[in-house]
């Protein structure tokens, strides 16, 4: 079988996000880059059910001419193919972005033959927009879950289990199909020795597209109030014991 | 020129979100100099009309057609969109869950019309006829985006636990409206097809008390300590992601951004530095006690209380404590 994955690269931050003094874009200066978690487990995914049912992994990338290292380390782990869409810096809006992904997407279905899964992150990491996948599935005139915590193959059908308030829903999508993966699916691969030296070698398509602008404009960036909190150290090491206990009661956690 | 507001339901049963998005589009309208309206889908909803109005829409549309028995997402946004172009509402405003993010995607998706997620403020100026400026969270409420969604209908959804839910009779009964939309086989797979029903217990999400490990713990047999104390203080065992990488714990017990938003009565966050992702999952919680060697730790200067120490040591003690004075 044939699977697409697309995957974003968003930087890592660690445990502050800084703006850029225009207010348009996270300082990522001294940040680290990866692939957005869900899409990261999404890429898992598709690697997985591969190595079941046989076929190609693809892993696209709408980003900048960096991204070619979050698509390298896709190929590290199992992915076959990479293809990157090239744009400025700058994100495109939702509307814009899954215009320009279906449109490379039929591009290269019109020259390979049609993928059996689109995969999509749930959400970017960054931009949290939970809607490129519902666009971009709708332009292929592809059914679309979100939310996937299970995706099997069954038959040609995409079977795919997603977690709600009153426990699991099991959904089936005759391929081919779009599916929303969210973390916890799975337990992403560390690359191997092979993968790394496969990563070097692969190929990157590059495949230009356009899309008009949507209607979602980004103003400005900035950081929440921060919660004032003066910590009050009840101690140290296990002598702090008996105060953590009178907390514990203060607080009716006994009751 | 109105609001309309999508309530989310599952099976005819109303979630809680819902009420925080009647309350915040009613506040909208009511800048707007205009009327709330209401959308529920599925006939075996209808019966949430009654609670829809008390909180003073003006009209609940209620949308209708025999594939409407459970949820499915692009049936369900094919219905808003159905609605939507029927009514012309001015703002569109959906849950900020899952079910809501991913319902407003497919309608506005459906009208080639722009959509902002998970918005906690909107414009007070806003009087209907100018573009609508929205504050949304990014990076899972760790930054926020002053966004503008410039169209003729403006579709967003409410960031959870945002607005307060609060009635509000209108001036006069609601009027019903039922509407048969037109669904065909494109929208006919996505459907809940089966069901793996949920046992009744306290789950990470409803837990008063979480006590949560993270890379400090060092392994999975090393969350012993952690489990005694969570079972003395009647609560489960959360983690951070780091260590679902390690694979010491399930994903199922990941508090985060990618995991499970908590809001217990305590957290207690045993060898978690606090990073972004991890502090987005917990800092709902109302009460946050720290147990980590590095006083710097990020999530030690957040935390309301924290003890500097080594967990392998401090839990333990924390337990005995509770055991000794039980036994008095």
């Amino acid at each position: 079988m044939n699977i697409l994955v697309c995957v974003k690269r968003v930087p890592a931050p660690g445990a502050r996000i800084n703006i850029t003094s225009d207010g348009q874009q996270v300082d990522t200066a001294f940040l680290g880059f990866t692939v957005s978690p869900h899409e990261e487990c999404a890429v898992e995914q598709a690697v997985q059910l591969i190595e079941k049912h046989g076929g190609d992994v693809t892993v696209l990338t709408l980003g900048p001419a960096e991204a070619e290292e979050q698509l390298r380390t896709a190929v590290s782990v199992g992915a076959t193919k990479a293809v990157l869409v090239p744009i400025d810096t700058t994100d495109w809006d939702p509307q814009k972005t899954a215009q320009a992904i279906a449109q490379v997407i039929s591009n290269l279905e019109a020259a390979n033959g049609k993928y059996d899964l689109v995969l999509f992150g749930n959400e970017s990491a960054d931009s949290c927009g939970y809607q490129v996948g519902v666009r971009a599935a709708l332009k292929l005139t592809r059914p679309i879950v979100n939310g996937a915590k299970g995706l099997e193959i069954d038959n040609g059908v995409a079977v795919v289990r997603r977690e709600s308030d009153a426990g699991v829903e099991i959904y089936k999508l005759k391929m081919p199909a779009c599916v929303g993966i969210k973390e916890g699916i799975n337990l992403p691969r560390y690359p191997t020795m092979k993968g790394r030296l496969a990563s070097k070698k692969v190929a990157i398509d590059r495949s230009e597209s356009s899309g008009e602008s949507g209607g979602l404009k980004l103003i400005t960036l900035r950081r929440p109030p921060e919660r004032a909190s003066n910590t009050i150290i009840l101690g140290n090491g296990p002598e702090a014991a008996p105060r953590v206990v009178d907390l514990l009661e203060e607080l009716g956690v006994f009751k | 020129m109105t609001v309309l507001a999508v309530v989310e339901h599952d099976r005819g049963t109303m979630t809680s979100a819902s009420l925080g998005v009647l309350t915040a589009a009613r506040n909208l309208a009511k800048q707007m100099n205009t009327k709330f309206e209401a959308l529920t889908i599925g006939a075996n909803a209808d019966r949430l009309s009654e609670t829809v109005a008390n909180f003073g829409a003006s009209t609940v549309h209620q949308a209708h057609n025999a594939m409407l028995t459970d949820f499915g997402p692009e049936a369900w946004g094919e219905s808003i969109a159905q609605v939507v172009r029927k009514i012309s509402p001015s703002v569109v405003i959906g849950t900020g869950t899952e079910r809501g993010h991913e319902i407003i995607a497919q309608a506005a998706a459906r009208l080639d019309l722009p959509a902002a997620m998970n918005c906690s403020e909107f414009d007070k100026d806003f009087n209907g006829s100018q573009p609508l400026k929205v504050v949304r969270t990014r990076w899972g409420g760790s930054l926020l985006e002053e966004a503008q969604v410039d169209a003729s209908i403006k579709f967003v959804t409410l960031a959870n636990h945002v607005v307060e839910p609060q009635e509000e009779l209108a001036t006069s009964p609601a009027t019903i409206s039922t509407i048969e939309v037109q669904l065909d086989e494109s929208v006919s797979q996505s459907f809940v097809q089966d069901r793996v029903e949920r046992v009744a217990g306290v789950t990470l999400a409803t837990s008063p008390v979480v006590v949560s490990g993270g890379r400090g713990v060092g392994s999975a047999e090393a969350f012993a300590p952690l489990e005694e104390l969570a079972s003395l203080l009647n609560g489960v065992v959360g983690c951070s992601r780091a260590v679902t990488n390690n694979g010491w714990r399930n994903h199922t017990d990941q508090v985060g951004q990618t995991g499970t938003r908590i809001a217990p009565d305590i957290y207690i966050a045993c060898g978690i530095s606090g990073a972004i992702q991890h502090w987005v999952g917990a800092m709902a919680s109302k009460n946050i006690l720290a147990i980590n060697t590095d006083a710097q730790a990020n999530i030690v200067t957040k935390a309301g209380y924290a003890v500097i120490g080594d967990l392998h040591k401090v839990v333990p003690a924390i337990s005995a404590e509770i055991r000794r004075r039980q036994n008095k």
